[in-house]
Order: C-alpha cells, then sequence, then structure tokens
C-alpha cells in the first residue's frame, strides 16, 4: 500500500467541488490498486476474476441444483414433466416459508429449533377456529398467525431477559408448541379443511395460467429494471461508479428468460401455485428488508458484532425479540400454507423433518450458522435443493431410509463448500 | 513551576479535568488526577499496567463517571454520566478493540447506528459519498469502501475506527491504545491520521505504551502513576529516559540503565523541562496548566 500517487486519491485536502471537470474517475474509483473494469466486457472479466479468487458467491448450490436434476431426469424422465414440477412447487412452499425465518435467527448468530412445532401449532389453530369454531377462514388465519408472533415474543423475551441460549428456549419450545398442538386438535386427531373454503381452494387448486403468471413476471422483471435503473442514476449522481445499463439490461433478460421457463414448464400442466407465488412473495420482501433498511443492516450488525451494535446505539433487545417473533411468525405462516396445501391439519403437520429440512434449507443456500452472513434468496435457493431431492428419491423409489442419508450428505457438503469458500469470501468482499 | 508552552496556555482547555478521584472498593484507582486537552493538539497519556490511564478514559468516556472532582468542556463545568452524553457533548472515543463489524463493509461500519435513510430506504449513494469525502479528508488509504472491514488490514481497520468516530464531529477524540499489535507500515498509517486530527483542530487524547510513538506524534505527556498525576512533559523538551523514569518512578532500571551507558553521560539531566528533579520526589503540582494565569 505505497503506491499512492496520481489520481487525487492523495493528501489534497477539500475534497469536493461541485464542478467534476478534473473527475473523470468516479469517487470509488480513484485508488490507483483497484483494477478498472468497463462496461460489459468488463463486468463479466470482473465476474470471472471475483469467482477465480474464491468468492463463488451461490454457484456451488446452483451447479448442486444442476447436478441433481440431470440425475434425476436421467434416471425417471417424469422429474421434469410438468406435472412433477407443480407439486415440487407446492411441496416447498410451506417449509421455503419456514426456512425464511430460519435464515433471520441465523443471521443473529442464533437458531431457532421451534419452528416445525409452531407450523404444526398455527396449523391446529387455523383448522379448529375454521372448522370446530366456526370462523370464517380469514380471522383463522389472522388467529394462526397473530399465535405466532405470540410465541416468538415468548423466544424473544426469555432470550434477551435471561439471557439463556436460544438453543436451550427454542428446544423447550419444541416440545412446548408441540403439545400445544396436541392439545388444541384435542382427540380429533386430523381436521379436515371444508371442501368449499377458499383456504382449500387457495392452497390445492389455484394456479396462475399463462395470462396471469405472465403478468407476475412482468411485474417482476419491471420492478427490477425500474429499481437498478433508479440505483444507477442514484449512483451516478454522487459521482460514484455505477454498473453499466447494458448489464443490467442483461441481468433483467436472463431474469425475464427464467421467469418464462419456470411459466413454461408448470403451465402445462396446472400452472404456477399460488402458494408458490407467497413463497417468492415474501422471499423477496426479507431480502428487501435486510439489504435496504436500516432495520436489516442492524441485524446484520449484531450478528456481526454484537458489542458494536450496542456501542453504536442499536436497541440490540428490541432488534433480536423482534427477529425471534419474524421468525415464529414466518413458521406459523408456513404451517398455514401447509394446512392449506394438504387441505387438513393433524397431529404430524410441522413433525418429523420440517424443522430439519427448514434449517437445512437455509443452510445451503448460504445462510452462515455463525451469524451475520446469507447470501441472497438463501432460502428460495436452499428449499429447491431441499425439496427436490426427496421428490427425485420417491420417484426412483428409493426408500425412506436412503432419503434421510442423501439429504444428510447433501448438508453437510453444503456446509463443507461454505467453510471452504468462507476465506475467499471475507477477502472480497460479499458477505 | 513554570514550563507552561506559551501556544498551549494561551488557550483555554477544550477538556480540563481537575482532582479526578475514584475508588473501586479498597482501591484507590485515580486521587485527585489532573488531565486537560486543548484544540489542535495531540495529548499522550502514558503510565504503567494499572497506572489508572484506562479508569481515567473511562470517566471522560462517561462509560465510569468519577467520585469526586470537576470536569469541564469547552470551559463550562459538565457531568458525564454515559457514553451517549459524551458522545453528543463531543467526545469520541475509540477503544482498543474498535468495535467494528467484520462482516459490514467501510460504509456500513462507518455509519452503523446513524444511517442515512430516504422514504425508509437506506440511501446508499449519499453515504458512501460522504464515506469517501472523509476518508480522503484523512489521507486514508483504503482501495474500496465496499469491503467488509474482515479483509481490511489492522491500519485500516484502525483508520476506519477512527473516521467512523469523527462522523458525530467531535472536539475530543479518545484512542485507546492506536498502535498496538500494528506493523511498522499501520503504526506509521496511523499516526499520519492522528497528525490529520490535530490539523482538523480536534483535541486528541492518546493512550500509548509505546514512547516511540508518543514522540512521533504527541505535543505533550501526561505521566499517570499508580492513580495520580506523576508528570507533565512537553515533548520536544523533555527525553525518553525522563519519561521512563516518570513511569516508573525510579531512576534505577534497566532502560534508563542502558541508554545511560549508551549515551556515556552525553545527556546531562539538566534538561528537564520542568527544572524539577525527576526522580524520587512527587512531582505532582508540576501540572503546567494548574495555575492558569
Amino acid at each position: 500500500m505505497t503506491e499512492q500517487t496520481t489520481t487525487g486519491g492523495a493528501g489534497t485536502a477539500p475534497v469536493r467541488g461541485d464542478v467534476g471537470q478534473a473527475e473523470q474517475v468516479a469517487l470509488d474509483l480513484t485508488d490507483p490498486r483497484l483494477s478498472q473494469q468497463q462496461g460489459l466486457a468488463g463486468a463479466t472479466r470482473a465476474a470471472i476474476v471475483r469467482i477465480r479468487n474464491g468468492d463463488v458467491g451461490s454457484l456451488p448450490v446452483l451447479v448442486g441444483l444442476v447436478i441433481i436434476v440431470v440425475i434425476f431426469q436421467a434416471a425417471n424422465p417424469t422429474f421434469l414433466s410438468s406435472t412433477n414440477l407443480v407439486g415440487l412447487a407446492s411441496q416447498i412452499a410451506s417449509t421455503g416459508i419456514i426456512a425464511l425465518g430460519v435464515v433471520l435467527v441465523l443471521l443473529l448468530g442464533e437458531i431457532d429449533l421451534s419452528v416445525g412445532s409452531v407450523s404444526g401449532a398455527a396449523a391446529a389453530i387455523l383448522a379448529v377456529s375454521n372448522v370446530t369454531h366456526g370462523m370464517p377462514p380469514g380471522v383463522a388465519v389472522v388467529l394462526a398467525v397473530g399465535a405466532g408472533a405470540v410465541i416468538g415474543l415468548i423466544h424473544g423475551v426469555l432470550f434477551t431477559r435471561f439471557g439463556v441460549p436460544s438453543f436451550v428456549i427454542t428446544l423447550a419450545g419444541l416440545l412446548v408448541w408441540q403439545g400445544v398442538q396436541r392439545q388444541v386438535l384435542s382427540l380429533t386427531g386430523t381436521i379436515n379443511l371444508p371442501r368449499g373454503g377458499w383456504l382449500l381452494r387457495l392452497g390445492e387448486f389455484r394456479y396462475f395460467g399463462y395470462t396471469g403468471s405472465t403478468v407476475i413476471a412482468v411485474l417482476l422483471v419491471a420492478g427490477y429494471l425500474v429499481t437498478q435503473l433508479r440505483r444507477r442514476q442514484a449512483r451516478l449522481r454522487a459521482e460514484l461508479s455505477a454498473p453499466p445499463a447494458s448489464l443490467i439490461l442483461v441481468k433483467a433478460g436472463a431474469i425475464a428468460a427464467l421467469a418464462g421457463l419456470v411459466i413454461y414448464a408448470l403451465c402445462q400442466d396446472l400452472g404456477v401455485p399460488y402458494i408458490f407465488v407467497i413463497l417468492l412473495t415474501l422471499v423477496i420482501a426479507v431480502d428487501w428488508v435486510l439489504r435496504r433498511t436500516r432495520y436489516g443492516r442492524a441485524i446484520f450488525a449484531i450478528g456481526g458484532n454484537i458489542e458494536a451494535a450496542r456501542r453504536a446505539g442499536l436497541r440490540v433487545d428490541l432488534i433480536r425479540t423482534s427477529v425471534f417473533v419474524l421468525a415464529s411468525t414466518l413458521a406459523a405462516t408456513g404451517g398455514v400454507v401447509e394446512a392449506m396445501r394438504a387441505g387438513a391439519a393433524g397431529r404430524d403437520t410441522g413433525t418429523g423433518d420440517v424443522l430439519i429440512n427448514a434449517i437445512a434449507a437455509a443452510v445451503i443456500g448460504g445462510a452462515s450458522l455463525f451469524g451475520g452472513r446469507s447470501r441472497r434468496y438463501a432460502a428460495l435457493l436452499g428449499i429447491l435443493v431441499i425439496g427436490a431431492i426427496p421428490n427425485g428419491l420417491n420417484l426412483v423409489n428409493l426408500s425412506d431410509e436412503l432419503r434421510y442419508i442423501i439429504t444428510g450428505s447433501v448438508l453437510l457438503a453444503a456446509v463443507i463448500v461454505d467453510a471452504i469458500t468462507r476465506r475467499g469470501r471475507e477477502a472480497t468482499g460479499t458477505g | 513551576m513554570t514550563v507552561t508552552q506559551p501556544e498551549t496556555a494561551a488557550r483555554t482547555a477544550v477538556l480540563a479535568l481537575t482532582g479526578i478521584s475514584k475508588r473501586f472498593g479498597a482501591v484507590q484507582a485515580l486521587d485527585a488526577v489532573d488531565f486537560a486537552a486543548h484544540a489542535g493538539e495531540v495529548v499522550a497519556l502514558v503510565g504503567d499496567n494499572g497506572a489508572g490511564k484506562s479508569t481515567l478514559v473511562k470517566v471522560i468516556a462517561g462509560v465510569g463517571p468519577a467520585d469526586d472532582g470537576t470536569i469541564e468542556f469547552d470551559g463550562r463545568p459538565v457531568h458525564i454520566g454515559s457514553p451517549h452524553e459524551a458522545q453528543h457533548m463531543g467526545i469520541a472515543t475509540v477503544y482498543q478493540d474498535l468495535a467494528l463489524c467484520d462482516n459490514l463493509d467501510v460504509v456500513g461500519n462507518l455509519f452503523l447506528g446513524s444511517e442515512i435513510s430516504r422514504g425508509g430506504l437506506l440511501d446508499e449513494p449519499t453515504m458512501e459519498r460522504r464515506s469517501w469525502a472523509l476518508l480522503r479528508e484523512l489521507s486514508a488509504k483504503i482501495p474500496s469502501v465496499r469491503v467488509p472491514v474482515a479483509s481490511l488490514s489492522g491500519g485500516q481497520r484502525q483508520t476506519v475506527a477512527i473516521s467512523r468516530s469523527l462522523l458525530g464531529d467531535p472536539k475530543v477524540v479518545l484512542l485507546d491504545e492506536p498502535t498496538a499489535a500494528l506493523g511498522v507500515a499501520q503504526t506509521a498509517q496511523v499516526l499520519n491520521l492522528i497528525e490529520r486530527l490535530r490539523e482538523r483542530n480536534l483535541a486528541v487524547v492518546m493512550i500509548s505504551h509505546n514512547m516511540a510513538d508518543v514522540f512521533a506524534v504527541a505535543d505533550r505527556v501526561t505521566v499517570l502513576r499508580l492513580g495520580r498525576n506523576a508528570g507533565e512533559f512537553v515533548v520536544a523538551r523533555t527525553t525518553n529516559e525522563e519519561l521512563v523514569a516518570a513511569i516508573t518512578g525510579a531512576a534505577d532500571n534497566v532502560v534508563i540503565q542502558r541508554q545511560r551507558r549508551a549515551e556515556a553521560g552525553a545527556h546531562p539531566h539538566g534538561a528537564d523541562p520542568r527544572g524539577a528533579d525527576p526522580y524520587g520526589a512527587d512531582p505532582r503540582g508540576a501540572d503546567p496548566y494548574g495555575g492558569e494565569q
């Protein structure tokens, strides 16, 4: 770090004249040590350099996903059939939503082991209030999701007030809320949602066809374009470097192509399930909050260095409590979605491998178990992998035993890849 | 007792502590300590382990208020009851452990807790632009503000921590061992930064164990020993030997013996700026700012 000279980065004090005649180079690219990359080709080169340096981003998950798809497709050509993909899209919705909450808790460097039980309890509350007590479905949904929020508040307050490790609190929660679930269902065992009610229709029988899903895709791409171009404008106005417009267009095109592919694949059969769209919406909303708001920044800061966050004046306990509330609320939402999809809530809703699948999805997608780091859309990418494996193994008639072994191995592989790439990632800068 | 350097004595201190005492149970951590910092001046606070440096810093930073004594800030008597009050008043503290979030980038760390947002969303371009302005003003050599601070060197991390403290527009900056655990080049980088702070007319208080650093940037040195003032030196007119003597409270220790051998008497003790006998006698009361004229 000695060769600092030319570009005006050195000692000349008042930095900011409003006229930028001399300042051809963007404010953030003046350091001579930085490699300069211009335009689309430059962006591509920069991306290649990043990957070479070990900052692989979500590449391992995507590669893993492709390998899984290729293997299953080779084993059984119905894997990529429209019917199977529609099924897969609805199957992953509830666990994906639960995993979203797990990502938030992992960002704090904490864990929530109760999310499966909370989703089960919420499903039970939904079914009992709607069917047994005859409440309107909307009220039942609010009750179920609200119960999740209250549960999260209990976890959060216990955690911040008494300093008990979140592991222990939520382990207790795992048992307690499962008990509550059974209590609520009492002797009934399983409650079926009414055939004609919109809960069931929304979950099981509602799909966006070509028109509906195309409208959604167009909105998605347009939203991406508008936000990225505005961000580019704002950066240029601040005399900072900005991605070339061509790059933004190419990325938007890629998103459009991907959306088109999904629509094509799903709409040959029933279409895009409503509940899958709910998952996508929540994934985008959570990402937005995490990357673009002070609240999200605070969550990252607490996961990174809680003492620093405290000294910076962040209300650490309030934020940590709120994250537990969010996690349980999302878990409850996942439970509601699962009840809608299955058309029923029973004693085993939210039990079994729901918890471990949600955590595995978050970790495989790139949320660090050590807090403060997560790739974007970790829950979505992770749940695609975690959902595809049992789905494919069913198609090739593999037993449950093998399914568990394979899912476990994939999780282990993901964590190892994360540990290996960790140093490269820290060095290059995507957290 | 007048060593009063005209250029500092003419101004009133930004921060002046008089008769500060602090007791922890049976231990008198600070005993009637006086301390002052002036704008555009770097004061080094030195002393052996347990001399009371950290306790004094905690008093100033509002972390551990004093039991007794008065604090004047900008000429007005004040009470500093909490870190928040200290910050609000214009006293910024950079602790030895820096308190940075390794997972956040430089901009994220600089603005942590005081992010600029517009319509509920973070205004990244404005924050990034201000970060560059600040870092350049300090001639800080950080190649990119969009890398997580985990990937920065020790000196760069220290730079980020110090820059962060400046965002609140403080008048006094407390630096706790800013060069501890840094290499030669990085130490130089941080010392340069301290020069910049002085140029900005800030009062800089630097705690240090490293005499070389003290001689490199400090204008004045306040020595604490066993919770009491043990001397006040103007750097331009003192020697390492004298400082060590004041810190240890003894003329007879290996550092001094060795130095004496090396210099072979080339440096007579008459150079003592205070004209006081640095050995043995209690040098308190030698505070050049004690009797403000």
